[in-house]
């Protein structure tokens, strides 16, 4: 799969500054060719989602969920969890007991 | 009605497998067994899927051993049900303890689920034979198969064309014989479109009907695994082994499932079919609408009323979905961090170049762009003109359907604008590709059920689908209407190209 190399030039690109602002908030490393893309078809998806603007939803409430928001309790009982040889296997980088991340401090 | 099981797998090279229905007919009956049906299916897959491309992984042994563990509690007749015996491809977003589940992503190559899904457990209990794990769009987000990281998926049809997604294999790897039946997840129409463009049946439950627990999240407020079958009957059966309340997910609501089957081949009475004027309109394909009216006509002849229905805000969802879904997204494919599992990058110097770069390398272009989207949709200073307003008018299009079904008992349309559209056409252009989710997408922003049966061909031999929709919980009715249409014009006999049609 490649990506597209020309996006609709009609429609206004998000600014490259603001791609790259949002790709940090996403902890998304890209490209400089990545984010020429993207500004482009961010910029066009957008500009479409204008329509909304149209629809007046004064006083309307906002649709989380399709079935009612409920705390759902359980009984206060200890079960068996994940053990940790499994909640381990998938882990890039272990000890054996910790999922290693490089270090934080410093 | 159906394909008679025992000639189609005394033929073994042939037809490959047939229906659930008559599947477990021949079961019942003697003329068949369990581990001929998994042994049809895997010749069938042998055979085909090399040109077809649907499944990522295939567990051989492991069927095999189920299937005579099936025939041995058959011969001491302890059937556990319809499904008993019978192979299930399952999309790779539904973990399975001990299986691969990629989300046809790399950021999971390799990946091997240390649980089970609910329905994996439901199907297992039920004796059903989960045998492979089939593609899909990257983390379930695309609508052809070309987001895969891995393949192509093709549509048996026409191997030019695409079989739909997300759930490209389990539509394809049905409509090619492969399996009988398969599951997949429907976030904006990803079971319904591509079992249109596949002719075959697909049925999005409502909202909190399935457990989603063990499906790998991508909008959580939108998404259901559902079936994909041959005939309405196998639907039924699945959808009755899926269904119910879990209490590992707290939005699956806690009523009972329906005994599906029971009704299943009682007509409904009276039936009143909503026939909205906005899914008729500009964009549709006229052989789309060509067949989808004379699919409706049959109704017709059999007392059921035509009423027309408006449902206003239609023309908002797939801007009031794109904002919604990717904002979702972009919370839920947070936990892709490159420490708990999946890629990790070796470009990094600190933990937070870490969580970019495993993030950056492992995700493809459509996952990316989505998160970016939603990113932006949720960031301060655009959350209320982007995602409330989205939830706002999510509510209006409920109101829609909700004023609609004061009028009707279903509502009736297309499942898709255009047939199966050629690989490749619609790449370049992310937005155009949105579009063409534009009569799906409605039903998972209100919850409700939807299923997509067969109601014809094109001059070219391309398959479309007949939409239902239905209120909350009226997946029995949305059942016995599609099995109405079957009995009238049963689909089964016809095969696809690559299935020897």
């Amino acid at each position: 799969m490649t990506e597209p190399q020309q996006a609709t030039k009609t429609s206004p690109a998000l600014p490259l500054s603001d791609v790259a602002r949002i790709a940090r908030l996403a902890r998304l490393k890209l490209t400089e060719n990545e984010l020429a893309i993207y500004s482009n078809q961010l910029g066009k998806i957008l500009e479409f989602m204008t329509v909304l603007r149209e629809v007046d939803t004064t006083g309307v409430e906002p649709m989380i969920s399709a079935v009612p928001c409920e705390n759902v309790f359980r009984e206060d009982l200890i079960v068996e969890s994940l053990p940790r040889k499994l909640a381990l296997a998938n882990a890039p980088k272990t000890d054996g007991k910790s999922f290693l991340v490089p270090n934080i401090l410093g | 009605m159906t394909l008679e099981a025992g000639s189609s797998l005394k033929t073994g090279s042939g037809t490959g497998t047939s229906s659930i229905g008559s599947l477990f007919k021949a079961l019942n009956s003697g003329t068949t067994t369990s581990r001929q049906i998994v042994e049809s299916c895997l010749n069938a897959i042998d055979q085909r899927d090399g040109s077809i491309g649907a499944f990522l992984h295939i567990d051989r042994e492991r069927a095999l051993q189920a299937a005579e563990a099936s025939d041995l509690r058959r011969s001491t007749g302890e059937v556990r049900g319809p499904l008993d015996g019978l192979p299930i491809s399952i999309k790779d977003a539904i973990c399975e303890a001990g299986q691969p589940a990629t989300c046809a992503s790399r950021i999971l190559e390799g990946y091997v689920s240390p649980y089970s899904a609910t329905v994996i457990d439901r199907l297992h209990a039920a004796g059903a034979i989960p045998l492979g794990r089939v593609n899909l769009d990257e983390f379930a987000m695309g609508s052809s198969s070309e987001n895969s990281a891995y393949q192509l998926t093709h549509n048996p049809w026409d191997l030019t064309r695409t079989p739909g997604g997300s759930s490209s294999g389990s539509a394809a790897s049905v409509a090619a014989r492969m399996v009988p039946g398969s599951l997949g997840s429907d976030t904006g129409g990803s079971i319904r479109q591509p079992a249109s463009l596949c002719g075959i049946v697909g049925l999005k439950p409502t909202y909190g009907r399935v457990s989603r627990y063990g499906l790998v999240a991508f909008a959580s407020s939108l998404e259901q695994i559902g079936p994909f079958s041959l005939d309405v009957f196998g639907a039924a059966a699945l959808l009755q082994t899926i269904a119910g309340h879990d209490p590992h997910d707290s939005t699956c609501v806690n009523t009972p499932a329906e005994d599906y089957l029971q009704t299943l081949d009682t007509p409904l009475a009276d039936l009143r079919i909503g026939v909205p004027k906005e899914y008729f309109g500009e964009g549709l394909d006229p052989e789309v609408q060509n067949i989808v009216e004379e699919a409706l006509a049959v109704y017709s002849q059999h007392g059921a009323k035509l009423i027309p229905v408006e449902l206003p805000h239609s023309k908002y969802s797939v801007a009031t979905y794109y904002i919604i879904a990717p904002s979702e997204a972009s919370s839920n494919l947070a936990r892709f961090d490159g420490i708990h599992y999946g890629y990790r990058s070796p470009n990094f110097t600190d933990l937070e170049s870490l969580y970019a770069a495993s993030r950056g390398e492992g995700f493809g272009p459509e996952v990316k762009r989505r998160i970016m989207l939603g990113t932006y949709a949720l960031s301060a200073g655009y959350a209320d003109k982007y995602y409330v307003k989205a939830l706002q008018i999510r509510r209006l299009i409920r109101h829609d359907f909700d004023a609609a079904f004061q009028q009707c008992d279903v509502i009736a349309g297309p499942v898709t604008p255009t047939p199966a559209f050629r690989l490749g056409e619609l790449t370049d252009d992310p937005l155009a590709m949105y579009l063409s989710d534009i009569y799906t997408i409605a039903a998972n922003l209100a919850g409700i059920p939807a299923i997509s049966i067969p109601a014809g061909w094109t001059a070219s031999g391309l398959p479309v689908g007949l939409q239902l929709q239905g209120p909350v919980f009226t997946e029995s009715r949305l059942l016995r209407a599609a099995r109405m249409l079957e009995i009238d014009r049963p689909w089964i006999d016809r095969l696809p190209p690559a299935a020897g049609g």
